[in-house]
């Protein structure tokens, strides 16, 4: 049943990830790329990671790529234009990546036989220390400092978007 | 069993994924498909941290993710505005176009 | 595990189908209410008292003509009102209308499924939501659409931080995001109601506004009013598909009220426990209304009266009689009251609809940052004080 779940949902966000890269209309690759966020989270549920899993939905499928999708739609730039793309690239880009991700793949492989000989087995409730309370609860005793830096980072975030965007005062 | 997946498959699944991300930020030229391809690239080390917390039982990964999910939410605030202000400045959201300091 | 798919596949249809024929029937409601608020009969002539009307909208919108216009962008236009019903659907799979009960042999809770994260759920599932409005405004390659689509998504992830900070006062009291636990932790007499500690009124009121701005009510229902703008993000859109962005919205106002009576009203916890007698407060109201509605056919208003009151004065004295079994009380009393509560918060969404106007839209988002925002992140802050000062 994991099995089935990983095969599925992994499948769903690799042609999602090449839908982003490989599509003309940005506003199409937006849309892959809410995908791709959606099957990961479910691929975090897998792991026993329900905050982050619920996180990733709400922060970055929900707002971040919400933030994306206004944009693209304020701008209307329409997509992108094939000009300009020189021979070679376009003959070999695409054999290129294959084989060095097939050779990626067979290292990783190779390497995780050699050094895990017992590879960990990945089982829904495997790990039970994901949840909200196990999150806060670290969060606030042992990455306190992160988390204070974190908010004096949003804020100049927030201040360096309003900053950027506004109209000029004249 | 049956039903089990080795680990080893996520951390795949997020080479899989970075390398995608790595090729669009190479080979799109459009400003705002690069950016989704380097979000594309964070999601792939969110993947990693988890898959790591699963397995040394440390929920520290689903910290890390977490600051990367914050980090990219506020990069993504700020680079949208500049990709906002060059258009209304050059017109064009190619990034081939935007070369005035070159030379 | 057979048993508990069976079970859970039995939930699921019950839920469904109930869930749509409130759906049908909170537009019946919300026509007739406003309509007695603008002192006009509303819908009365399909039916007895218009309660047909919802059957001939939708024979209406299921035979109308599907034109998929032919400018607009074939995928997204298609999905933008399927993802918007499948998200407001979704969410009312976490919430519990009631506690375990024993139905023909097996043990199952009132509630399709308890996440731990139940709350978080809900949030994710209503952050998707505003993908298949901006969609819809976007695919379809009509200016007016896609202002309407942009504003009223922009008006919802506004509010969403108003709404999430709201959530999370009456979180700290509970100290548990699963819903279930969550009215477990309200048990009892009507002050242990999340709504009646300290100044968790505030958290409430916070919760109910930014509910209306998250599901486009009025009075900030601007971007989708059907004076201004065309039509909003569903001018292109005509039968089915315009029928789902509307039962997308209702179902969000269903899923607010629910959220509202779980996180402060206590989910289907009766105000002072069943030892002394609030059992009989339904027998009551529906013998009460049984008994009126048939002395008013026996002697009536208007002349139709006489032949449809006294059926519905004869069903009200039933289910006042079923309320009385003691078999079905564990199960009905629970649902009795947590209906009872939502469908309170229902009429307020609609007495407010046929009450106020509505706001402009720089009003609208000033007022989510410059206001609610504010107060919402104050009354967190006093609240995580009291606690921690308490405990």
């Amino acid at each position: 049943m994991d099995l089935i779940l990983f095969l599925v949902f992994a499948g769903i966000a690799v042609v999602a990830a090449i839908n982003v890269v490989v599509q003309r209309h940005p506003i199409s690759s937006a849309v892959s790329l809410i995908a791709v966020m959606g099957s990961l989270a479910v691929l975090y549920l897998l792991l026993g990671a329900e905050f982050i899993a619920a996180a990733q939905v709400i922060v970055y499928a929900g707002a971040v790529m919400v933030l994306f999708v206004f944009v693209i739609m304020l701008l209307n730039a329409g997509g992108e234009t094939k000009a300009g793309r020189s021979f070679v690239a376009s003959l070999l880009g695409v054999p290129v990546l294959v084989a060095l991700l097939v050779a990626l793949l067979a290292l990783l492989a190779f390497f995780s036989a050699r050094l895990y000989p017992r590879d960990t087995e990945v089982h829904f409730g495997g790990f039970r220390g994901g949840t909200a309370q196990a999150v806060g609860r670290a969060l606030f005793t042992t990455y306190l400092l992160p988390f204070e830096i974190t908010s004096i980072l949003i804020l100049i975030a927030i201040v360096g978007a309003i900053v950027l965007a506004r109209k000029e005062l004249e | 069993m049956m039903g089990h997946v080795p680990l080893s498959w996520f951390l795949m699944l997020s080479a899989v994924l970075f390398s995608l991300g790595v090729a669009g930020f190479i080979f799109r030229r459009n400003i705002i498909t690069m950016f989704m391809s380097i979000e594309l690239i964070l999601n792939a080390v969110n993947l990693t941290f988890i898959t790591f917390a699963y397995q040394r039982h440390d929920v520290s990964g689903h910290l890390f993710a977490f600051f990367v999910m914050v980090v990219a939410a506020a990069e993504a605030a700020v680079g949208l505005a500049i990709i906002l202000t060059v258009f209304k400045n050059r017109g064009t959201l190619n990034i081939d176009d935007l070369d005035s300091m070159k030379n | 595990m057979d048993s508990f798919i069976v079970i859970s596949l039995i939930k699921i249809f019950v839920v469904f189908g109930a869930l749509m024929t409130i759906l049908a029937y909170l537009q019946w409601v919300e026509r007739k209410v406003i309509a007695h608020i603008q002192v006009r009969p509303g819908p009365y002539r399909v039916g007895p008292h218009g309660l047909l009307q919802p059957l001939a909208d939708v024979i209406k919108l299921i035979t109308k003509e599907d034109l998929v216009p032919p400018y607009v962008n074939k995928a997204l236009y298609l999905a933008a009102p399927f993802l918007a019903i499948t998200m407001a659907l979704l969410s009312v799979s976490v919430i519990p209308f009631g506690p375990k009960i024993q139905v023909a042999g097996y043990a199952t809770w009132m509630q399709l499924t308890d996440l731990n994260f139940g709350v978080l759920f809900i949030l994710g599932v209503s952050s998707m939501g505003v993908y298949g409005i901006a969609l819809a405004g976007w695919s379809s390659n009509n200016k007016y659409a896609l202002l309407g689509g942009l504003r009223s998504s922009a008006q919802m992830i506004s509010y969403e931080l108003p709404l999430s900070l709201a959530i999370a006062a009456p979180l700290l009291i509970s100290n548990t995001l699963s819903l279930r636990k969550l009215v477990d932790t309200q048990d009892g007499w009507m002050w242990n109601w999340n709504l009646f500690h300290g100044f968790q009124y505030v958290s409430f009121i916070v919760f109910i506004i930014a509910g209306f701005a998250e599901t486009n009510r009025v009075p900030f229902d601007l971007p989708e009013a059907e004076n201004e703008l065309v039509a909003g993000f569903h001018t292109e859109y005509s039968s089915m598909k315009f029928a789902s962005f509307f039962m997308a919205e209702y179902a969000n106002m269903i899923t607010v009220s629910c959220m509202a009576t779980l996180l402060f009203l206590g989910g289907w916890v009766a105000p002072w426990p069943a030892a002394y007698g609030s059992g009989y407060v339904p027998v009551a109201i529906f013998a009460i209304a049984g008994v009126t509605t048939v002395w008013r056919g026996l002697n009536p208003r208007r002349k139709r009266d006489r032949f449809t009151f006294p059926p519905f004065g004869v069903v009200f004295v039933i289910v006042a009689a079923v309320f009385l079994v003691p078999r079905l009380q564990s199960a009905l009393l629970p649902l009795f009251w947590f209906c009872a509560k939502t469908g309170a918060i229902l009429f307020l969404f609609i007495w407010i609809r046929g009450t106020l106007p509505r706001f402009r839209y720089d009003q609208l988002m000033g007022f989510a940052w410059k206001v609610l925002f504010p107060v919402a992140m104050l009354n967190l802050l006093a609240t995580g004080l009291v606690i921690a000062a308490f405990s």
